[in-house]
């Protein structure tokens, strides 16, 4: 992916060097920039840029707001703009218009299901939904009698548990006990919660991948600066193969999570492709969040563990969003059933198909 | 800023999957046929091999990306992305033309004289000729700049005197490129004063020693050149300037699907053996591997297609061999973890063990040959801007 594929990754890219500085937003004594950010992103029409106009989005491309989400990572950005976009295109899927302000997604663990009863109301819990002590409205895939159905909920309809992720970001469950939704609509034929939870992937695969793209960069300018020995410590070998590796993480991460949003963007791929694409890009983008983040530490020595610093901003983001919409493992094991089910000779084919 | 590693999600064109049915086609007959064993279980004869490479030339599959008037076929890179794919997966005998296919092909395009051009691509395209690299030496591996086997000028060409070592498949090859000493280094420039030839192996004054591998196979060799006299037209480029001639054939020589399928038949055999109802530890183990696998595949798609577009992915083609001949390195073993539970079949030894042993052995050559791991991290983190 280049830095500039598109006018609104330009945009938004210029927007969040000026507003979304890591290093400001880390020495800021309060929220002051927060609102700033959200409002100016609202103003630029990137909250919803790939949302159909008619239904309050910018209507771009599905691929204009995937390079959004890899911009995200790369500025480690501390709103809810991810899961606003998930929210924003769940509820697209069943032609709901998206309403203003910040909100999340549940649920987003694969094991948890939300019911939708006989009277319309909501029952279930979600776990660890991000930002959700932030979000006006939830956009809550639920499950009734006839399938799948996406409701809007607003957020003081449901109960809250609060906690954190490792960056201390919000990570709240929500408990739905008898709750009436705003809106609620039936998704297409076929759509299910696996389709939300992989769509969850390629996001948190894209935010990895930019997350990673800057500690890359940011050790490399690092080892240029930092002399030990006399020398800078970009000279030693062992310094120079460790970023190689890191360079090797954060390709594979880009490759993998590019290449699934891509699957998901352009919609030709079958369902096992798409489903190969997804879930590889969410095993191995957190699997690179793991190595490159420790190379990324190792660099950089203690300051790189110090609160000032803002190398945390990316590592603890990167290897929070791995537990995100299922772990590494959890899809592990879901492609290797789905693998062992098509067959030993069944695997090339597949892995080629594209 | 960011280090602007690119990776484009290139797809196969269309054309790409029909041409791909054609080569499967191609190679199910051939297997039919008896060329070659699909299963490693036997290791194959010359005859067939040099046969093979006939009917693969035959459908036009060698050189397939020359330009037409030296016989190829200007097709994509792609397309030829495809063709050694699915070779490779097949365990087809492609050591008779791939070297002259990948490296020594474009070698001779871009450095070669007209003459050698016209008289020797035409016979790789066709499938009769088979390259070797003559670089390496006893006292020079890493440090390619180290070489010292010497060429020198005599009436109408020059002398080579010196050995080489490691050449694979020397001792079958009609041709070598080799790295001669025409020069000494300078105080500037230790890497000036190299050059690169032609050489045909049949010319008197080269002997051919066999070296034995841990593998049981039978590849590599000492080179010994007596006098050998090599005509001046077979020089390769400039003169004692071979150290500025490989660039863009390098990334392309660097991040093909060989760089990481050298072992892949022990994952298909993996989940042959554990059957369509894994435990949760195998179907896990299986889901990474292949999502690594996946990984690998794509980026490597990816610099063939940034490739074709006319880009110069050096530093993104570096990282893919580095992690895909890792990951073809680790694979045996991981593999064996996950089998350590499947019972085995009592009596004759299933295709799991039997290809786990040979691929246990193959493994440690993976992060040397063409160029060590710790060589390849040092390109990577010049690419970088760190040296
Ligand atoms: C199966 C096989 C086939 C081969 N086929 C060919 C062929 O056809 N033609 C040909 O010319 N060659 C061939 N080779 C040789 C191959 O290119 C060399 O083995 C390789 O370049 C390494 O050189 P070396 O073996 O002399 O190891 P050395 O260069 O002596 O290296 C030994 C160790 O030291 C490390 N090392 C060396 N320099 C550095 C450095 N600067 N920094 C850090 N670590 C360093 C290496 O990474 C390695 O771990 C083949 C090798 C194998 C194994």
């Amino acid at each position: 992916m280049k830095d500039t594929d598109s006018l609104i990754a330009e945009a938004a890219e210029r927007l969040l060097g000026d507003l979304c500085d890591p290093q400001t937003v880390n020495n800021a004594k309060d929220d002051k920039w927060n609102d700033r950010l959200w409002q100016a992103l609202a103003e630029n029409g990137l909250i919803h840029a790939s949302i159909p106009e008619e239904l309050g989005g910018s209507g771009a491309a599905l691929g204009d707001g995937f390079e959004l989400m890899r911009l995200a990572g790369r500025f480690a950005v501390p709103v809810p703009l991810a899961e606003t976009m998930l929210a924003g295109w769940l509820l697209a899927k069943g032609g709901l218009a998206v309403p203003q302000g910040r909100m999340s997604i549940a649920p987003v663990q694969p094991t948890d299901t939300i019911a939708l009863k006989d009277d319309g109301t909501l029952a279930g819990r979600a776990r660890a939904v991000s930002f959700a002590r932030e979000a006006l409205h939830f956009a809550v895939l639920a499950t009734g009698p006839s399938g799948p159905a996406v409701a809007l909920v607003a957020a003081g309809d449901c109960r809250r548990e609060e906690d954190e992720n490792l960056a201390g970001e919000p990570l709240d469950d929500l408990v739905f006990e008898g709750t009436r939704p705003l809106a609620m609509a039936q998704l297409p034929a076929g759509f299910g919660q696996q389709d939300l939870m992989l769509m969850g992937c390629v996001v948190r695969s894209l935010q990895i991948a930019g997350a990673l793209e800057d500690m890359l960069t940011r050790s490399v300018a690092y080892a240029q600066q930092r002399v030990a020995f006399e020398k800078k410590i970009s000279k030693f070998q062992a310094v120079q193969h460790n970023l190689a590796r890191l360079a090797g993480e954060t390709s594979a991460a880009l490759a993998a999570a590019g290449s699934a949003a891509d699957a998901l963007a352009s919609g030709t791929a079958d369902a096992d492709a798409v489903f190969l694409e997804a879930a590889a890009a969410k095993i191995r983008c957190a699997e690179a969040a793991s190595t490159g983040a420790a190379i990324a530490h190792q660099v950089h020595g203690a300051i790189g563990y110090t609160t000032e610093y803002v190398l945390h901003r990316f590592s603890l983001r990167a290897l929070g969003w791995r537990d995100d919409f299922g772990n590494e493992s959890y899809w592990a094991v879901e492609l290797g059933k789905m693998l062992a089910r098509r067959g030993a000779d069944d695997l090339w084919p597949l892995v080629a198909s594209r | 800023m960011s280090s602007a590693l690119t990776f484009d999600p290139i797809r196969l064109p269309e054309a790409c999957q029909v041409l791909r049915q054609e080569v499967r086609a191609f190679l199910a007959e051939e297997i039919a046929m008896g060329t070659f064993d699909p299963t490693g279980a036997s290791i194959g004869n010359d005859d067939n091999a040099r046969a093979f490479a006939k009917r693969v030339a035959a459908k036009g599959w060698i050189g397939m990306t020359w330009p037409k008037k030296y016989g190829g076929r200007e097709r994509s890179f792609l397309e030829r992305y495809v063709v050694t794919e699915e070779c490779r997966i097949a365990n087809a005998p492609v050591s008779v033309f791939f070297t002259a296919d990948r490296q020594s092909g474009p070698t001779i395009i871009k450095y070669g004289s007209e003459k050698i051009k016209q008289s020797i691509l035409p016979r790789i395209v066709q499938g009769e000729l088979h390259f070797c690299i003559g670089m390496s030496e006893p006292g020079s591996g890493s440090d390619l700049f180290a070489a010292k086997t010497k060429a020198t000028k005599t009436d109408g060409g020059y002398l080579i005197n010196g050995t080489k070592i490691w050449t694979s498949n020397a001792h079958k090859a009609d041709y070598m490129i080799g790295l001669f000493r025409t020069s000494a280094s300078t105080k500037e420039n230790r890497r000036h004063g190299l050059t690169s030839f032609l050489v045909d192996m049949k010319t008197a004054g080269i002997s051919c020693n066999p070296i034995g591998q841990m593998s049981g196979l039978r590849e590599f060799n000492e080179v010994v050149f007596q006098d050998a006299f090599i005509p001046d037209d077979h020089v390769l480029g400039e003169i004692d300037g071979a150290w500025k001639q490989a660039t863009t054939e390098l990334a392309y020589e660097r991040s093909g699907p060989e760089r990481f399928l050298e072992t892949y038949y022990v994952l298909t055999e993996l989940v042959r053996a554990v059957g369509p109802h894994p435990d949760t530890r195998s179907a896990e183990g299986i889901g990474r591997l292949v999502a690594q696998l996946h990984t690998l595949r794509r980026m490597s798609v990816s610099v063939a297609g940034m490739l074709e577009a006319g880009k110069e992915p050096v530093v993104e083609s570096s990282i893919v061999k580095d992690l895909g001949t890792v990951w073809e390195q680790e694979l045996p073993a991981k593999v064996r973890n996950l089998a350590a539970f499947i019972e085995p079949v009592p009596g004759n030894q299933p295709p799991l063990a039997r290809r786990l042993a040979f691929a246990t052995k193959v493994a440690p050559k993976l992060t040397i040959q063409g160029g060590t791991t710790e060589v390849l991290r040092g390109i990577i983190a010049r690419g970088l801007g760190l040296r």
